[in-house]
């Protein structure tokens, strides 16, 4: 094992309460984080069936407002940031010149002159950087991850347990939207999003109100099955829900034709970065396509592991793990598009083995 | 809350003679860093395997950690239970989740391994270094 000196790496609000409750702390990206409390597996099934806590205060949160802020939005991001009504949420992508992706986000709009950006956690001062390069619109953009701990409430019984803490009538939000009110006593922006495949919440509030919203939610949510959980089940939980994660199926070498993103891509809104390689791309056609696929045999794939074909390399597994809800091996994998159909037989180099695998749908997991 | 009635190695494996042969395991320590465990790849049987060299792997849902043998010998035997039940390696790691028993080249080899008081103060000083 190679953890650093803890004093290197960056800490949440919550790092404290974590460390008290016992959770397995791993360096995440430059952040101390819990990797998980009672077990991916049992974190993983609280979601699916109950609900779970998860502090995700890592992520980043940039501020883009001003009477330029919309031009800049839609200058920097492929997804349409002018059908967003104030209220609701878009899951977007930040470009490169070349079409590819800085990011992967969501953007807010708080009124027709803020939107409120959620970005990765390693990202976060990459993405700032890019978004004032581009900024010729004299919008203000503000590095604001700082100021807010994010807390994501996911699971089935989410709402309901969340309603006992607010006077906002919860199911009055929509999924992909949010609202500003006070939860516990305290001011947060309330948004109906998470990255788990479930319903959920995402509360962004003062840092100074962790520990005691944290308790307070855990306490109130235990006899529906809230437990604490931790990055592992997270990322468990949005593979089985087919979702994407930047350094994974998205970076900036891979498109939103490539990822099977065309849906968060509006060619027709106007121009925008890398509009034009995307154009010259859909034309062409992609060289490879993101599938998911679910071994055949008893092995598990992973990270990096090289999808074959008559021995030879024939693209390369994004993200590979057991499935603790579908109970068995899934993956998601960059192939040729003539490998790419749902039913086709692959092998995955597993060590020594070429193991087998199928092609199938994305999602793994859909909520019923 | 380590066994003395066997030794251990740097790399978390525990080994407990029984004259030429010694039964071989991953520690407590080990199965708690690694979470749940989901799935355990053994040698053949007969497989000759040298000390510090890769015999298996356990896999957790989150990690892969290959397993090296703590002696020089060949595998006599390997235990079948774990191919259906992977996570008796969370529940008894030091009993029933052996992982294989090997016949040693030199029974003395074990002598230079940490005996449970070493292996306790070794991974006292771990947990020291990551809940700073």
């Amino acid at each position: 094992m190679t953890t650093p000196a803890t004093s290197e790496l960056r800490k949440t609000a919550l790092n404290a309460t974590h460390r008290r409750l016992g959770a397995k702390m791993v360096d995440f990206g430059g952040w101390d984080m819990p990797v998980e409390y009672t077990g991916i597996m049992a974190e993983h099934r609280a979601v699916r069936t109950a609900a779970g806590l998860f502090d995700v205060s890592h992520m980043g949160e940039i501020v883009v407002h001003g009477p330029g802020a919309l031009e800049l939005m839609q200058k920097v991001t492929c997804n349409n940031v002018q059908k967003l009504a104030v209220g609701q949420a878009q899951y977007s992508g930040l470009m490169t010149e070349k079409g590819t992706f800085v990011d992967d986000l969501l953007v807010h709009k708080m009124s027709d002159t803020h939107y409120y950006l959620c970005v990765n956690a390693s990202n976060q001062d990459k993405d700032f950087a890019h978004i004032v390069q581009h900024n010729t619109t004299g919008a203000q953009v503000e590095n604001a991850g700082e100021y807010y701990t994010q807390i994501a409430l996911q699971g089935p019984k989410s709402a309901a347990i969340l309603q006992r803490f607010t006077p906002v009538p919860l199911a009055s939000i929509k999924y992909y939207h949010f609202t500003h009110g006070l939860v516990s006593g305290e001011e947060c922006l309330i948004a109906r999003s998470g990255y788990t495949g479930e319903d959920g919440f995402e509360l962004y509030f003062a840092p100074e109100h962790s520990e005691k919203m944290w308790f307070a939610l855990l306490a109130g949510g235990e006899p529906d099955g809230l437990i604490s959980c931790g990055l592992g089940a997270r990322n468990t939980l949005r593979l089985e829900a087919g979702m994407c994660l930047y350094g994974h199926e998205i970076d900036d070498d891979t498109t939103v034709w490539e990822a099977n993103l065309g849906w968060i891509c509006k060619m027709d809104k106007g121009e925008f970065l890398g509009r034009a390689a995307l154009a010259r791309q859909k034309e062409e056609g992609v060289k490879r396509t993101l599938v998911g696929f679910e071994m055949t045999d008893k092995l598990i794939a992973r990270d990096g592991y090289p999808v074959l074909q008559n021995g030879e390399k024939v693209g390369q597994v994004t993200s590979g793990s057991p499935a603790p809800f579908l109970s068995k091996n899934i993956g998601m994998a960059y192939v040729p598009p003539a490998l790419s159909a749902v039913g086709t037989q692959i092998h995955i180099g597993i060590r020594s083995h070429q193991a087998a695998a199928r092609i199938v749908p994305l999602p793994f997991y859909k909520r019923p | 809350m380590y066994p003395t009635d066997r030794r251990y190695t740097k790399e978390h494996e525990w080994i407990k003679l029984d004259g030429a042969t010694g039964t071989v395991g991953i520690t407590d320590y080990a199965q708690h860093e690694l979470g749940d465990v989901v799935f355990v790849e053994l040698p053949k049987i007969g497989a000759k395997i040298a000390a510090g060299q890769s015999f298996g792997t356990v896999e957790s849902v989150k990690a892969v950690s290959e397993i090296y043998s703590p002696v020089t010998g060949e595998v006599a035997e390997t235990n079948a239970v774990l191919g259906n039940e992977p996570e008796k390696i969370n529940q008894d790691p030091h009993g029933a989740a052996w992982l294989i028993k090997i016949k040693l080249a030199n029974p003395s080899e074990v002598n230079s391994l940490m005996d449970a008081a070493a292996y306790q103060a070794y991974i006292a000083e771990k947990q020291k270094e990551t809940s700073a």
